[in-house]
């Protein structure tokens, strides 16, 4: 493409407002957490970020978000391609309903989610005479954080699988390939990129969530407390250096996953473009 | 968020025959179905016909009156006046980024967009923690906003400012990549007709991204009336007064008063619903643009 003078007016007004927008509501406010924890020494921020309880919520958090992903990733996929190849009633209702926990506030899917897996619920009730508690047990964290996670998956993989070319389904098994084979040796490869910003993505938004956690999770130190909650706890007790510290070790994860999801975006565009 | 109307247009009529080569037998694909459906049902459907469910056990008399319980009203009226201000900011955001993005090259974009994508990724409890560290007693203008008499944390600014923040990217996000793969050309030509800046955008870029637009906005006000965590650390619980539509739900659920805590869900439950009735409306009018567009070029 030859590099011509750009005519269209608006430039300087459209970026400058955009970064003094940006930097106002985003990166100042932000820029003021990390600016808080300067208030601690290295020796008192090591000691609020390590505490056993804090510790023991990072592992909760982080445990039961991955496990939450996995869950997302495998049955993302089989409900994407489900959508896309085949067909029965009530489809279209079941597409969009997928969607449902962009949409639904975080408190309602948390209530929902407790009234269906308490032990009189409808589920739970199913579920406690097998001895498998839910709510108010590490359990409940991972049901909640896979709800809030499920249309990411499905929605990174379906654009993908749509855009498949039958006929390289049909070269595969020309060539002698079964079902299988052409699926996990022709179709999965292409699906990767897309599959893994989609558990990426599940994975992050996880990460942070607070709303739809709480109501089932029972909040106990130690067992069942995530870690977003320490932040609350804290910030209730007027311990507004220890909050921020927490939150700080939390946004420097997410922003290496948020690098790590825009790095695999790329990849998973470039794929596709170079493909075609 | 990642289905984005342009990956939508692109695959609008991508529909191929497929041989029994290239497809499974019946048996495999009404399980794969059906586990499936099994999986959306434990963790989707089931929830949401529970949260109606529950907000009918003490009658219809009872789902009224815990609507129209004066908290109840003075938290519908709250939340939908943190998404009337929060939206129309965003939304303006949302295009000068977009135009300043999609038509014009220029170093650090990339680091722009990502920047944009910030909110999406810190959680809803760090978003309202760090206006507290900007704005409460203890804060950069605490004291300043004491000596003054304006109150932002525990009052309707926080709320709208923790609104605004979580719901930052929605518009943006949308609007980018639909208008990067519009190209400049119609806005060109627009201005070699004489057209004027303001002219070019009312009369070319907005029509032409309008379902775009209406998609993002939908999705914001979605998000803007049901937040929970951001608004939860600003807001202080004050009931009557700063108390939004999901924060009743939490107070009302703590105090075991269930079916009223449903009551006021199921109006949310119902907001997402519309919505996605809504998205798909969209979705669907765009497609049905594209498929007339390209009737008209061939």
């Amino acid at each position: 493409m030859a590099k011509h003078k750009n005519v269209l007016p608006g430039f300087n007004l459209s970026l400058g407002y955009t970064l003094l927008y940006l930097s106002l509501i985003v990166l100042i406010p932000l820029s003021a957490a990390f600016l808080k924890t300067t208030e601690l020494s290295l020796a008192e921020f090591w000691q609020v970020v390590t505490a056993p309880r804090v510790v023991a919520s990072y592992k909760l958090t982080f445990g039961a978000s991955l496990i939450g992903a996995v869950l997302n990733a495998i049955f993302g996929l089989l409900t994407a391609w489900v959508l896309t190849r085949y067909t029965f009633p009530g489809k279209k209702l079941v597409d969009a309903l997928v969607d449902l926990p962009f949409a639904l506030p975080t408190a309602v899917a948390g209530i929902a989610l407790t009234a269906v897996y308490a032990s009189n619920g409808w589920i739970g009730s199913i579920l406690e005479p097998h001895g498998i508690k839910v709510a108010f047990t590490p359990l409940g964290v991972v049901v909640a954080l896979t709800f809030i996670g499920l249309p990411f998956v499905v929605r990174t993989v379906q654009p993908v699988l749509e855009d498949l070319e039958a006929e390289t389904e049909e070269a595969a098994a020309s060539l002698g390939a079964n079902r299988w084979q052409t699926f996990s040796r022709v179709i999965l490869p292409a699906l990767w990129p897309a599959l893994l910003t989609g558990f990426a993505l599940a994975f992050a938004r996880a990460i942070g969530e607070y709303g739809s956690v709480i109501f089932i999770a029972g909040n106990m130190p130690m067992v069942s407390e995530i870690t977003p909650l320490i932040i609350i706890t804290k910030l209730e007790q007027y311990d507004y250096a220890g909050a921020t510290a927490v939150a700080v070790v939390m946004l420097v994860i997410s922003f290496i996953l948020l690098f790590a999801i825009n790095g695999l975006q790329w990849w998973s565009n470039h794929r596709i473009s170079a493909s075609r | 968020m990642s289905a984005t109307i342009v990956s939508q247009l692109h695959s609008y009529n991508k529909k191929v025959a497929r041989s029994r080569a290239t497809s499974e037998p019946a048996w495999v694909r009404w399980s794969l179905i059906a586990v499936s459906l099994l999986f959306l049902s434990l963790f989707l459907f089931i929830p949401l016909a529970a949260v109606f469910t529950e907000a009918l056990r003490k009658g219809f008399g009872a789902y009224i009156a815990a609507l129209v319980d004066p908290d109840a009203l003075s938290a519908i009226k709250l939340t939908v006046i943190a998404a009337a201000i929060s939206l129309p900011l965003n939304l303006v955001f949302g295009v000068a980024a977009a135009w300043a993005i999609a038509k014009f090259d220029f170093r650090g974009k990339s680091i722009l967009i990502t920047l944009i994508d910030l909110p999406f990724a810190v959680s809803p409890v760090i978003a309202g923690l760090i206006y507290v560290l900007i704005f409460g007693m203890q804060g950069w203008f605490g004291e300043w906003l004491i000596d003054h008499d304006h109150k932002v944390i525990f009052a309707i600014p926080g709320i709208v400012l923790a609104t605004i923040f979580v719901t930052f990217p929605f518009i943006a996000r949308e609007l980018i990549p639909l208008m990067q793969a519009q190209g400049k050309e119609e806005e060109e030509a627009g201005l070699v007709l004489g057209a004027n800046g303001w002219q070019i955008l009312w009369r070319i870029t907005l029509p032409n991204i309008k379902w775009g637009l209406l998609y993002g906005v939908i999705l914001t006000n979605a998000r803007a009336m049901g937040e929970f965590g951001a608004v939860s650390v600003v807001s202080g619980h004050i009931r009557g007064l700063t108390n939004t539509m999901p924060l009743h739900v939490e107070i009302l659920y703590n105090e075991y008063n269930y079916a009223a805590a449903f009551a006021v869900a199921s109006l949310l439950a119902f907001l997402a619903l519309l919505t996605l009735a809504l998205k798909s409306f969209i979705e669907w009018q765009a497609s049905r643009d594209v498929i007339i567009d390209e009737q008209i070029e061939e």
